[in-house]
């Protein structure tokens, strides 16, 4: 028997002339690659000086199996050469089909050096934020286009989508609208009452919490849950249609995509979200009151002539003024974003978070731009 | 592994690599299959064909597990499916290799991953390894070296069919489960996966259940046909048997112009 150098489960080194020999035996299958795998350096180091490689010993063979007996004879033939002997005959065929090594070829996505990534990304996401605003814009155009159209051609629009949408926008959302509001305004008159007390001046609680929800909160507070809730579902919804391709087939069928999946959910939400607006006033207001009631003992009708008297009609509507226009940012940016789904589910996600994002964004920015208007108009 | 299969005499129970037996699949109260038989040879190919709606694609996924049956058995290499422990259906689903119909890849992955994906689920390799294992599975797949780096959605039909089957292949199955393979595919596309189904499986002695609709395929590739029609299996033979078998939907099948196109006379 001759001088053994190495020796493991699957792979045995013996001594000979000129070159060692390498027997393999066992099962060599997928199950057994990672131990084979690692009994190849050991192998390689213990023939310095080429090998011949015998597979007589091999029971079972599969592909893994194959491909690693090739990886065998590559590195042997690297430290010098190697001979392969000893192949049964069913296994040939095997190793046959692996034999020759495919070129290397990469097999993730090129990567960049992690100190060129960051600027990459800036640079691109300048470029995407200006053109992504660019082709919003020219999308906003396109919707009003078909909707003047269709309000010339009224027997364009598409009723029942519509009233279904304003149901799954505006009703079925009254739930959570109704208890954030109800929320908001309790925890504002219980907050403020706090700090108003320190004045001596907890009544005015109540200025502040008519002031604060009617114009701003209320409206803000509706637009960023429906951007969140239906802003995401119409990108979603929208998307997913593109990746089947059922938008295309709506084009081929003469159908456009505007008036059919855009001009619906456009009219639903500028139609729903005012209504939400008011509603959330109400039952913000309420409960405020409620909170008022509990903590400052201010029964609900001397709540309701102290507020009549302190807030004027105008804080109410300034709110519901704004609330179309966030509809109309909500329901464009929701849109928009799905019909530019591309590709693979992943586009979808980014896709629906850019979406939500945006518009949670330009709601915002247009609060913003309404404040300084209606300050300086006076109301 | 491969040659055997043809020549084994009927009854050996080691001949077998699946056996349905009573199968009953249904959704609510719409019966899919009552009584369903079929044996799966070692090593052979199996065309599965039937009419639209008579559950070819409910059968592979009732047998891989997808779907669960109301009645009766299936074993696959002599285990009960039903009565495997998590860890033991676990080591069977490595056994089996699945090609769905629309490919199924994960659309967030370059096809190399994608062929990765089971090995790094089930074993703890090295990326070199990994990475020519992945290699091998494509160039066997008969996929162009510079498909690994793209992504699904970057790949034709026939591409994608060929990557996923890669896929399918990656862990050297002994059984390979084809839903519609050639579907939309042209006819050279189409012949050639053929061909390559038929080489793969005879030179890594694979069993084949395939699910299909195409003549050609059926003609040139399977070993046996098995017809479904009336909830359960008409006849599981050779095509020459199939061809001739009294049942009016096999005689419009195989008589009608299609099949003369595919050679069947």
């Amino acid at each position: 028997m001759s001088e053994i150098l190495f020796q493991s489960d699957h792979v045995r080194v013996e001594r000979g002339s000129p070159a060692a020999m390498v027997r393999l035996f066992g099962a060599w299958t997928i199950e057994h690659a990672v131990a084979i795998d690692r009994a190849m350096p050991p192998t390689v180091r213990a023939c310095p000086s080429g090998a011949v490689i015998d597979c007589s010993g091999i029971e079972t063979l599969d592909t893994t199996g194959a491909v690693l007996i090739r990886r065998f004879a590559e590195h042997l033939e690297g430290a010098n050469a190697a001979l392969l002997t000893g192949v049964r005959g069913d296994h040939k065929m095997l190793l046959e089909v692996i034999s020759c090594r495919p070129p290397d070829a990469p097999t993730e996505p090129e990567h960049m050096p992690w100190y060129l990534a960051p600027l990459y990304q800036a640079g691109q996401a300048t470029i995407q934020a200006f053109s992504s605003f660019g082709r919003l814009l020219s999308f906003l155009g396109l919707v009003l286009v078909r909707l003047m159209g269709s309000l010339i051609d009224p027997a364009r629009l598409r009723l029942i989508p519509t009233l279904h949408q304003m149901e799954v926008v505006g009703l079925q959302s009254m739930g959570i609208v109704g208890l954030i509001s109800f929320l908001i305004g309790a925890v504002m008159v219980n907050q403020g009452a706090i700090q108003l007390a320190k004045f001596g001046a907890d009544i005015f609680v109540i200025d502040m919490l008519g002031i604060a929800h009617l114009r701003e909160l209320g409206i803000l507070l509706t637009a960023i849950i429906i951007a969140g809730r239906s802003g995401s579902a119409f990108t979603a919804q929208i998307g997913s249609m593109v990746l089947r391709e059922e938008v295309d087939a709506m084009k081929t069928l003469g159908m456009n995509p505007v008036d059919v999946l855009v001009l619906p959910r456009l009219i639903a939400l500028t139609i729903c979200l005012p209504l939400l607006a008011f509603y959330a006033d109400v039952v913000g207001i309420a409960g405020g009151a409620a909170m008022a009631w509990a903590q400052l003992d201010i029964t609900p009708a001397n709540f309701l002539v102290y507020f009549r008297e302190v807030i004027s009609i105008d804080h109410y509507w300034v709110g519901v003024l704004k609330a179309p226009f966030f509809a109309a940012v909500i329901a464009t940016c929701g849109c928009y974003q799905g019909l530019r789904v591309e590709g693979s589910a992943d586009a979808l996600g980014a896709r629906t978070t850019k979406s939500v994002v945006q518009s949670i964004f330009l709601v915002i920015a247009l609060d913003a731009l309404f404040a300084i208007f209606f300050t300086s108009v006076g109301l | 592994m491969s040659a055997v299969a043809e020549n084994m005499p009927d009854g050996v129970s080691d001949d077998i690599m699946i056996r349905v037996r009573g199968l009953k699949t249904a959704f609510g109260s719409h019966v899919v299959h009552d009584g369903l038989d079929l044996d799966v040879r070692r090593g052979e190919i199996l065309g599965v064909v039937g009419g639209s709606g008579t559950g070819k694609s409910v059968l592979l996924k009732a047998i891989v597990g997808l779907l669960t049956p109301v009645a009766g058995t299936i074993e696959i290499k002599g285990k009960n499916q039903a009565e495997l422990s998590g860890e033991e259906a676990r080591a069977a689903r490595r056994d089996w290799g699945v090609l769905f119909q629309d490919g199924a890849l994960f659309s967030s992955l370059t096809v190399a991953q994608n062929v990765q994906v089971p090995l790094r689920e089930h074993f703890d390799m090295n990326m070199d390894l990994m990475d020519d294992l992945a290699i091998s599975k494509i160039t066997m797949a008969g996929l162009s070296l510079d498909a690994a780096v793209k992504f699904p959605s970057d790949l034709s039909g026939g591409m994608r069919k060929r990557a996923a089957l890669a896929r399918a292949l990656a862990l050297d199955p002994s059984v390979l489960f084809l839903d519609e393979p050639t579907a939309g595919l042209d006819p050279i596309g189409a012949a050639a996966f053929d061909k390559l189904v038929r080489e793969l499986s005879r030179s890594l002695g694979l069993t084949v259940f395939l699910v299909t609709h195409d003549l050609d395929t059926l003609v040139t590739v399977c070993d046996r046909i098995a017809v479904l029609g009336d909830n359960r299996i008409l006849i599981n033979a050779p095509l020459r048997d199939v061809v001739d078998y009294d049942h009016p939907w096999v005689q419009e099948y195989f008589k009608g112009p299609r099949a003369r196109g595919a050679g069947i006379d």
